[in-house]
């Protein structure tokens, strides 16, 4: 391995660091320092010899993606928010230590001020905090739609491009009825079969309207790249078809669904509110931005700020995410360049 | 001990490997696809014998039949349209085209008969490195480990003549030149250690020079290994240099077989006599070449009689209405379907 230049290369620039490191340890003059300083080099020579590894030849697809995607302003700023809220909806409580759900009557209806910085709501609750915690349930609702809905759209979409015939033709007619439904009658229907309704009974309507148009997305790439000559060489050279389908055929039929999927995961967010809003989505006492949305629309002249915060951050997150699917679609897609 | 007649080395799906049959046989072969406009007969009884460290030539036309024969005996026709609708495919005594697909994809290609194509950059898939691809072969079929598969997949990189072959293995198919993946290709195909190698158009996407340079890779390889070669081309250059055998096909009918040497010097059908005329030779001088008047059949309406009566200079009333059968014309399993192949080689 050491006669392999390209190792040689990665242990000469792994010398600079790892000296460094030991440099510094005895500057120090701290023994046990020392001790740790020669024991992480030879760790460090093994990562930077990897990551030589990796960088000798980075011009896959997704390599390229990303180094184009990182000159990128608006993926880096759709990234930054997109990070941001999802931050806020694991670990809320690094934004605010206010309970949401800690109401005072008598501060009902403030309007924004230094102690509550988005005011309060009808209950005195207050508004930055409620607001900070909505972002959990559309986080949630975005990205779990768009998982189960992604991975039905692979398993059926795959499976009915490749193989075509009968299985295809069931599973497109299927795609073809869930199309008649419209999106927001269908929700209000199903959800209104529900006693309550939580983000799982939303999740679980959103993910059987939403399956049927990735799977439409799955299947039209799957049977683009079906035809390619290395799905012909795959199959000469002894692939099964279970191989085929994951090692040649998904792996180049992928970059458009991830991007659809991107752009999925703010249109689940934005139909989430839209069915609160409309009363049929979460129930109180869920804190949801669309529900924040549907309670201030009775008090718009009198106290904006009820629409105006959960508007804001609603809108920001979809968004972030429609911008993301665009910035992945320029990168991942070598005819829009 | 009972083996699983999947692990056993000696027979396809439980039906024994006779090692003294042929190598490969394909016997009146017919294969038809079926589309709206109906049916289009694109191989039409092909037969052909392929012995160790033989290379037969498959010689014709684009739309003659010659890749769609070979897809039928690999078993990978795109079935609907492609049928098989007769015939036969002996490895060593086991007909390939009864043997169940699983058989097939586990036993049968990559290790016994292996398919190199064409365009190598469309044949190789895109998202992967080229040694992820060759070391992805041995890693399913012969349970290596990574490391183990990628080790040997440098080596079939060097057997190869890929120059940095431990540099490369690490390179995508695009950063490779033409040449360099049509090696890689035939790396990936050598990765089992086939016994039949079947080479479809394997130079025609190259420069000239790439293609003398991976015909002669390609008999180097096999007069390592002794595997039978099939070369399916419409290069009667390449024919000339790298084969034993050849069969001229047209329309999806053989329209003349033989020795290489005996058909080039002999010719005894009107086709082949055709095509050579339609290349320009260094050993006599011409203003003009001749090409073969008019165009290939249409496959949906094949000709009757002699498919190539159409264009046959030595056509006579009888082409259109009877169909000729191959015929042994002498020396050593030379075959011509002309009616009046002596006239033919007298002409000559």
């Amino acid at each position: 391995m050491s006669d392999d230049p390209l190792y040689r290369d990665s242990s000469i620039e792994g010398s600079s660091p790892d000296a460094a490191t030991v440099e510094g340890a005895v500057e120090k003059g701290d023994r046990s320092q020392f001790a740790m300083g020669t024991a992480v080099p030879s760790e460090m020579v093994v990562d930077i010899e990897k990551m030589a590894e990796r960088n000798a030849r980075t011009a896959s697809l997704w390599t390229d993606a990303y180094r184009q995607l990182r000159r990128k302003p608006i993926f880096i700023i759709s990234a930054v928010l997109i990070i941001i809220m999802i931050v806020m909806a694991a670990f809320p409580i690094l934004f605010t230590r206010i309970d949401p759900r800690a109401c005072n009557l008598s501060d009902s209806l403030l309007a924004p001020s230094s102690e509550h910085w988005f005011g309060t709501d009808l209950q005195g609750c207050d508004y930055y905090s409620r607001t900070i915690h909505g972002a959990r349930v559309s986080i949630t609702i975005g990205l779990v739609v768009t998982l189960f809905a992604t991975s039905i759209a692979l398993v059926g979409g795959s499976t009915a491009g490749y193989y075509g015939g009968r299985v295809d033709t069931v599973i497109a007619r299927l795609t073809d009825i869930m199309f008649v439904i419209p999106f927001i009658l269908g929700g209000i229907v199903i959800l209104s079969l529900f006693p309550t309704r939580g983000v799982a009974q939303v999740s679980l309507v959103l993910i059987i309207l939403g399956w049927a148009t990735m799977l439409r997305l799955v299947r039209s790439s799957v049977m683009s790249v079906k035809s390619s000559d290395y799905v012909d060489a795959a199959r000469a050279m002894g692939g099964s078809n279970f191989r085929i389908i994951t090692k040649h055929v998904l792996p180049n039929s992928l970059a458009p669904v991830i991007v659809y999927a991107t752009i999925t995961v703010g249109a689940v967010i934005s139909a989430e509110a839209a069915l609160s809003f409309l009363g049929v989505g979460l129930q109180l006492p869920a804190i949801s931005w669309g529900l924040m949305i549907a309670t201030a629309q009775h008090r718009i002249l009198t106290s904006p700020h009820l629409l105006l915060f959960p508007g804001l951050f609603l809108s920001v997150t979809v968004f972030s995410f429609i911008l993301m699917g665009d910035a992945l679609r320029d990168a991942l897609d070598p005819k829009l360049r | 001990m009972v083996k699983n007649s999947l692990d056993n080395a000696d027979s396809l799906g439980g039906q024994a490997l006779d090692p003294a049959a042929p190598l490969l046989e394909v016997e009146n072969l017919h294969v038809e696809f079926r589309i709206e406009d109906g049916v289009v007969k694109a191989v039409n009884g092909l037969s052909y014998t392929l012995h160790e460290h033989e290379t037969l030539a498959i010689l014709g036309e684009s739309g003659s039949g010659k890749s769609v024969s070979a897809q039928a005996v690999m078993g990978i026709l795109d079935t609907p349209p492609g049928f098989v609708t007769a015939g036969q495919a002996n490895f060593r005594g086991v007909d390939l085209l009864k043997v169940s697909e699983e058989v097939m994809a586990k036993q049968v290609r990559g290790q016994k008969v292996a398919m190199i194509f064409q365009d190598a950059l469309t044949a190789l898939n895109p998202v992967f490195t080229v040694g992820w691809q060759i070391a992805e072969m041995l890693r399913k079929h012969r349970g290596m480990s990574k490391k183990e598969a990628k080790e040997q997949a440098i080596e079939l990189m060097e057997r190869v003549k890929i120059p940095d072959a431990r540099d490369r293995v690490n390179a995508y198919p695009h950063e490779f030149s033409g040449g360099m993946r049509q090696r890689a290709m035939i790396a990936m195909a050598l990765s089992l250690d086939p016994d039949v190698l079947i080479a479809d158009e394997p130079t025609t996407a190259l420069d000239v020079t790439v293609q003398a340079q991976i015909m002669e890779l390609l008999h180097d390889l096999q007069q390592e290994t002794g595997m039978g070669l099939i070369l399916i081309t419409h290069d009667l250059g390449v024919v000339a240099e790298v084969c034993d055998r050849v069969v001229v096909m047209y329309a999806g009918e053989i329209m003349e077989d033989g020795d290489i040497t005996d058909v080039y010097h002999h010719p005894a059908h009107p086709y082949t006599l055709g095509l050579m005329d339609s290349i320009p030779r260094s050993d006599k001088h011409t203003d003009r070449l001749s090409p073969i008047q008019g165009a290939p059949p249409d496959l949906l309406n094949i000709p009757s009689g002699c498919p190539f009566h159409p264009r046959c200079p030595f056509v006579r009333p009888r082409c259109s209405e009877d169909s000729p059968v191959l015929s042994d014309i002498g020396r050593d399993g030379h075959e011509s379907g002309c009616f009046y192949w002596e006239e033919v080689e007298r002409d000559r």
